[in-house]
């Protein structure tokens, strides 16, 4: 059993692939994408991705977009925001648009695997209430 | 820099410009107006004294005309025999007196061969010979005669009239003597201005009246005048010329007697002119003077205004620094920023890549490794450096952001308490005394970000305290509202070892920084410099090697 499944987002393939490994290595289940469009496809086969690190500045799509259009599709899917420092303002931005935190890059693993497994923690409260919603609304039905 | 333009040929031009255009207007109309009055009023003159002397000649004519007419009427009047009688010529003669004035002096009656037949008047002439005498052959060819003047018997200037006679078909001569003080009377008392008088004068140059002039000299003068008479059309002449002393005349003849005599009066132009002379005189006086004081204010204008463009090209000078100063910070900035960013990531992936060894030194196989120390070190190492290199990015972008905070309404002396707060821990371990003893209470609330303020305050501050962590001192944070309260002044104040003066100009630029590698960036007085900028407000710096430096911060109260 995972920790978390986590999707990385950043168009640095290095970083990526580094990151990948690290967390992998701390028992996460990580998937990879190298832009939004390809986050929303993983996201679409594997639906049971908890937490998405979306890098704000990325060619194309950018993370502000990909955000949205994550909540949009997905809205109990968590979204960590991995900025520079200029782009801390769309960080912000990204959390009124529903992320739920914002790292700075270059970024502790540490603190990293904390907002994830916050992140996923919330994710999975979330989802427990939903379910407890519905068995209320079955047991509520039979009786 | 560009140098000052030459302001000293700016002023000469204005200073030319506007004598020009104030004087020549002036001596012009002034010129024009004295030329034409000038003109105008010598003819004038010479047509005043025209009239004078031609009336003078009417009188003359009309005296000698009347003498004659008195003889004529005497010699008509009587026969030979009785004028030949000397008690009847006494008697006639002493009534001519009565009736026309003592004019008449003498009378006497005298024969075809010159003989002096009878006498009547003062002289004891008795019967003289006049047969010899120049006017006795004149008179005995014409019927009327008047002599020039001349000595005669009787040793005295005068002159006579004469009216021929017959008598038994032989010429006699009815002869007077006109009184010659009363006809020089006539002439004399043309007298104008200091110069001005009138003389009669013969065919021959000789005087027929008495004057005071030294005539000597311009006898050739007046006798060039008699010699052009026939040229001369009319009866009154009206002439300008040089006489033999160099001064100028203005003459005026007019011939009596059919032209055997000329009147002439003469007057130097000076003396005739007098009064424009004078007008003359204190129109160029008051044109000096004006002259004099349009050159003085066109003086003091060109002075004073290339003083106001020097000290408005000084301004501009210092204008064009903050310019200078404040787009290169923004270059400086955007390239910075580019740089940031381009240089964040590789290093972000490199301090992953370094935390992914980290990670794989944690496995058991590796652990063994006698050179795992070394290891860990090298990579505690590539850490640090990153964190280092994120540090420099973050300060390099935090100085090219836009300002991002939102603008309120700040208190000054709450956010320097607030950042004093946050130093005081520093301060302590550097013996630093943080002194905030003079923020005036009740200063304004000014709108800025509060963030960009605390950053400036904070940077100022941290400056500070590096500069006295050695030695540890003071730091006086002051605030005040100025004079006229439309700047919040902030001080810090410390009591450092003060900026070397090589230095004071640089220390606002990008990337100067006198601490040693790896301390410090050099964009803090930058960033401080460009936020400062923004508000409207200014930073400045004084220092003083071994006592200190300030920093000033000048805060606009009301515009943001």
């Amino acid at each position: 059993m995972y920790v978390a499944n986590l999707l990385l987002v950043d168009d640095e393939v290095p970083f990526v692939e580094t990151m990948t490994k690290r967390l992998s290595k701390r028992n996460f289940n990580v998937l990879s994408a190298n832009s939004g469009q390809e986050a929303l496809e993983q996201l679409k086969k594997n639906l049971s991705i908890e937490v998405v690190v979306l890098d704000v500045k990325m060619p194309g799509m950018d993370g502000i977009k990909t955000l949205s259009e994550i909540k949009r599709q997905y809205p109990l899917v968590e979204v960590v925001m991995l900025t520079g420092h200029a782009t801390v303002e769309s960080a912000i931005e990204g959390m009124k648009f529903g992320a739920f935190d914002y790292l700075m890059k270059p970024c502790d693993m540490d603190q990293l695997i904390a907002k994830v497994n916050e992140a996923s923690g919330k994710k999975r409260q979330h989802e427990e209430k939903i379910i407890e919603a519905r068995m209320k609304e079955i047991t509520g039905r039979r009786a | 820099m560009i140098a000052p333009p030459n302001y000293t040929s700016l002023a000469r031009n204005m200073l030319l410009t506007i004598i020009i255009v104030s004087l020549m207007p002036m001596i012009i109309v002034s010129g024009s107006i004295l030329y034409k009055f000038g003109t105008s009023y010598h003819e004038k003159v010479k047509a005043h004294l025209g009239e004078l002397i031609q009336k003078h000649k009417q009188n003359i004519d009309y005296f000698l005309t009347e003498k004659l007419a008195n003889i004529r009427m005497l010699s008509r009047s009587f026969t030979f025999e009785q004028l030949s009688r000397e008690y009847f010529l006494q008697n006639n003669l002493v009534m001519l007196q009565q009736e026309y004035g003592p004019f008449i002096v003498d009378l006497g009656v005298i024969s075809e061969t010159g003989n002096q037949i009878a006498y009547a008047g003062p002289f004891k002439l008795g019967r003289a010979s006049y047969a010899n005498a120049d006017w006795f052959k004149k008179a005995m060819k014409s019927e009327y005669f008047i002599s020039d003047v001349f000595l005669g018997l009787r040793g005295v200037p005068h002159f006579i009239v004469t009216v021929k006679n017959y008598n038994n078909g032989k010429p006699w001569l009815l002869r007077a003597t006109i009184d010659f003080v009363t006809f020089n009377n006539l002439v004399e008392k043309i007298r104008i201005g200091e110069t001005g008088a009138a003389f009669i004068l013969n065919k021959n140059g000789e005087f027929q009246t008495k004057t005071w002039l030294d005539i000597l000299a311009d006898k050739e003068l007046y006798m060039n005048f008699l010699k052009n008479k026939n040229n001369m059309d009319g009866n009154i002449h009206i002439i300008s010329k040089t006489n033999a002393s160099g001064h100028k005349h203005i003459y005026v003849v007019a011939f009596l007697k059919n032209g055997d005599w000329a009147l002439l009066y003469q007057q130097s132009e000076a003396d005739a002119f007098a009064d424009i002379q004078t007008a003359k005189n204190i129109t160029i006086v008051i044109i000096l003077m004006g002259a004099l004081a349009i050159v003085i204010m066109a003086f003091a204008l060109s002075k004073q205004m290339a003083l106001r463009f020097i000290k408005g090209e000084k301004e501009k000078q210092i204008m064009n620094k903050k310019i200078v100063e404040t787009g290169k910070l923004a270059t400086v900035g955007e390239l910075a920023a580019g740089v940031a960013h381009e240089i964040n990531n590789p290093v972000a992936i490199m301090v992953e890549e370094a935390g992914w060894i980290g990670d794989l030194l944690e496995d058991d196989d590796l652990k063994e490794s006698k050179d795992l120390d070394e290891f860990k070190r090298a990579l505690e190492q590539i850490r640090t450096q990153g964190r280092r290199c994120k540090e420099i990015t973050h300060k390099l972008l935090s100085f090219a952001r836009k300002s991002d905070s939102a603008v309120n309404d700040v208190h000054i002396n709450d956010l320097i308490r607030e950042v004093i707060a946050l130093s005081s821990q520093r301060a302590k371990y550097s013996k630093v005394l943080l002194m905030t003893d003079n923020l005036q209470e009740g200063l304004p609330s000014i709108k800025l970000s509060q963030s960009e303020m605390q950053q400036v305050f904070l940077n100022l501050i941290n400056n500070a305290l590096d500069a006295m962590d050695e030695k540890g001192g003071t730091l006086e944070i002051s605030a005040q509202l100025d004079d006229n309260a439309n700047y919040i002044m902030i001080k810090f104040a410390d009591t450092g070892p003060g900026i070397a003066k090589a230095n004071m100009d640089r220390i606002f630029n990008p990337f100067f920084t006198t601490k040693s590698v790896g301390k410090g960036t050099g964009l803090g007085l930058s960033i401080c410099y460009g936020i400062i900028q923004r508000m409207g407000g200014e930073i400045d710096v004084e220092s003083m090697v071994g006592a200190g430096t300030t920093f000033n911060i000048r805060i606009p109260v009301e515009n943001n």
